[in-house]
């Protein structure tokens, strides 16, 4: 992105000053290197998202931005329906609540070695992934509707994990408003034994160990050791919340054109909040929201078993989960007044400063536990969040390392095989259910995530608590 | 003859099919969006499904088209290699497709296809030949 179309403030946030119809600025949380090698399409689609009706103070970009759907991967907007605030599938997603929790393990590094590829084999056999996966779980019509409302809720009562770990998900995990007749009964035939899967692309479940500990006091208060073992599970709603997002696709599409909001790409098709449209995508997001908690709790219970088999001593606890495609009503102050927002966070991690009132009780005047997912090469982070983040970005960050080259050049530059033995070399074991998707997910795809992670701790929008290292990995 | 290829996006795949007809071009697509699954060589066409969808104008139809494609193979835990579109109006479309049930290992399977999005969306006409074009979500 060329830097003279933005204007500096510091040396870790981008102004795109206020132009033609945008409504609000647009801001780029970045380093200049981050900002340079960002596509021109993600200037485009921040300024875009900055013309729709009701957004408030800015359109958002965090560090790992790059091109996506009308909102660019990484991209934060907050909406208020008093104002005509709307609700836009290309803020959200098809992959709707697409999040990771981490699970301590109570292990030590020098435990796990020696047994590290009987545990990667048992979880590759337990959870099922890959294209087309299904589970060994069916839901009948009145328990998938328990799902949709209910969530991690719904399952945790069917005996899939303890009550604990709700404390510890995002909104206990269950958000409410969720009706599933607004869930199309397409989304409901694909939902099919899909609970406690994976699914496949950038979807993992990584064995890691706490290589450096930032912030001692914050780590303690998350459970954190130096050399202590975690697994993390990344995925999101499978093809129910897919087929939320191809539904609404078509529906918001028609209600742009029937509402005539001005809308720059066709991608970002939206509805006011305060419509029978918007109420009803909405109200479908919510129940692919709690689809996508309950699928990371079954998966959890999955981890639990397999664990369990081969490390019959270990306690699985949750940290905490995390969905980075969502759309949210919260509270943010906003021209010094607490107001009700609908924030769309795309491929964005939301990232609650230590006064929140949503925090587990463990976690409240610390602040939430944020997860960065790296590659399965490189590293992940933990962060917490902070006040400072809450005013500056609406408390979201970003959610991973990002994309710096596309599937077909990875594909061209790797080859599955190859790339599994270099791993192995670095001590890192991998199973994957397809060669060509291990190829495209090259830790060298992606940017580099501490540089990612260093813009969002000295631009203030989270800090950094610890460093997770992988050693073993399952590649849906 | 008609013919598919891909273009680059940074996080997902561009698919674009051509073809003498907007219909063939549509179906290329179709074939360029299952060979990201499976490849499609390997795919019997032994059982036949039909295919209608709607859409405010023809670009928004190539997108129904390829997701009712994604809804049909999940639903039926099919995978498909052929692909016909029978009657393609401005709004509406009809045509069939067939396949088999996915055998991951027979088909080789690669990677899931979330959704047919709009974003790289274009359908038109260059130089006497037929194109439709998308971004698919990976």
């Amino acid at each position: 992105m060329e830097l003279k179309k933005l204007k500096a403030e510091g040396k870790y946030e981008w102004v795109i000053p206020r132009q033609g119809e945008m409504r609000v600025p647009g801001k780029i949380f970045a380093n200049q290197g981050l900002v340079e090698e960002m596509d021109e399409k993600v200037y485009e689609q921040i300024s875009n998202v900055a013309c729709l009706p009701g957004i408030q103070k800015f359109s958002l970009a965090m560090p790992d931005a790059h091109w996506g759907y009308g909102f660019p991967i990484g991209g934060v907007a907050a909406f208020d329906p008093t104002q005509g605030g709307v609700v836009s599938v290309g803020g959200v997603g098809f992959d709707v609540n697409c999040g990771v929790r981490t699970l301590h393990t109570g292990l030590d590094l020098e435990e796990v070695k020696p047994r590290l590829k009987e545990l990667v084999d048992i979880l590759f056999n337990i959870v099922p992934a890959g294209l087309g996966s299904r589970g060994k779980i069916s839901l009948s019509s009145s328990q998938v509707e328990g799902v949709l409302t209910k969530g991690s809720q719904w399952v945790v009562e069917l005996g899939y994990g303890e009550k604990e770990d709700l404390e510890f998900t995002e909104e206990n995990g269950m958000v409410p408003g969720g009706d599933p007749g607004a869930v199309s009964q397409k989304a409901l035939q694909r939902e099919r034994r899909q609970v406690g899967t994976l699914g496949s692309g950038n979807h993992y479940l990584e064995v890691q160990w706490v290589e450096e500990i930032y912030e001692p006091s914050t780590a303690a208060k998350f459970g954190f050791k130096e050399n202590m073992v975690v697994i993390t599970i990344h995925c999101g709603s499978r093809a129910l919340g897919h087929q939320v997002g191809t539904d609404y696709l078509r529906t918001l599409a028609e209600a742009s054109r029937k509402y005539g909001i001005p809308i720059r790409e066709r991608e970002l098709v939206c509805a006011p909040v305060d419509s029978p449209e918007g109420r009803r995508y909405f109200s479908a997001v919510n129940c692919a929201i709690n689809y996508a908690f309950a699928n990371r709790q079954v998966i959890t219970h999955l981890v639990r078993e397999g664990l369990g088999k081969v490390f019959p001593q270990a306690e699985a606890k949750l940290l905490y989960d995390v969905g980075h495609n969502t759309c949210k009503v919260e509270t943010h102050r906003i021209d010094g007044q607490e107001r009700q927002v609908y924030v769309h966070r795309k491929g964005a991690t939301r990232a609650f400063g230590p006064q929140r009132k949503e925090l587990p009780r463990p976690y409240q005047g610390v602040g939430q536990p944020v997860i960065i997912g790296g590659t399965m090469g490189t590293s992940s982070y933990i962060l917490v969040g902070t006040e400072s983040g809450e005013e500056k970005a609406f408390a979201s960050v970003c959610h991973g390392a990002g994309r710096r080259m596309s599937r077909k050049r990875a594909m061209r530059t790797w080859r599955g095989e190859r790339l599994l033995d270099e791993l192995k070399s670095q001590g890192i074991y991998i199973r994957g259910h397809s060669m060509s998707g291990l190829a495209e997910e090259a830790p060298l795809a992606y940017k580099d995530v501490s540089e990612v992670v260093e813009a969002i701790h000295n631009g203030g929008l989270a800090r950094k608590v610890v460093k997770l290292k992988p050693i073993g990995c399952v590649k849906g | 003859m008609g013919r598919f290829e891909y273009f680059e996006h940074l996080a997902d795949m561009g698919i674009i099919g051509w073809g003498a007809s907007l219909a063939q071009a549509f179906e290329e697509a179709a074939k360029a969006m299952f060979n990201l699954m499976v490849e499609i060589d390997q795919v019997e066409p032994k059982q036949r499904i039909s295919i209608r969808c709607q859409g405010g104008d023809r670009e928004e139809l190539f997108v129904e088209w390829l997701n009712a494609l994604l809804t049909e193979a999940d639903i039926n835990g099919m995978v498909f290699s052929r692909f016909s579109v029978e009657s393609l109006t401005g709004e509406e479309l009809s045509g069939w497709v067939r396949g088999e049930g996915l055998d991951p290992e027979r088909h080789h399977a690669k990677t899931e296809v979330k959704a047919a999005t709009y974003s790289g969306l274009a359908v038109g006409e260059k130089g006497g030949e037929f194109y439709a074009r998308c971004v698919v979500d990976l």
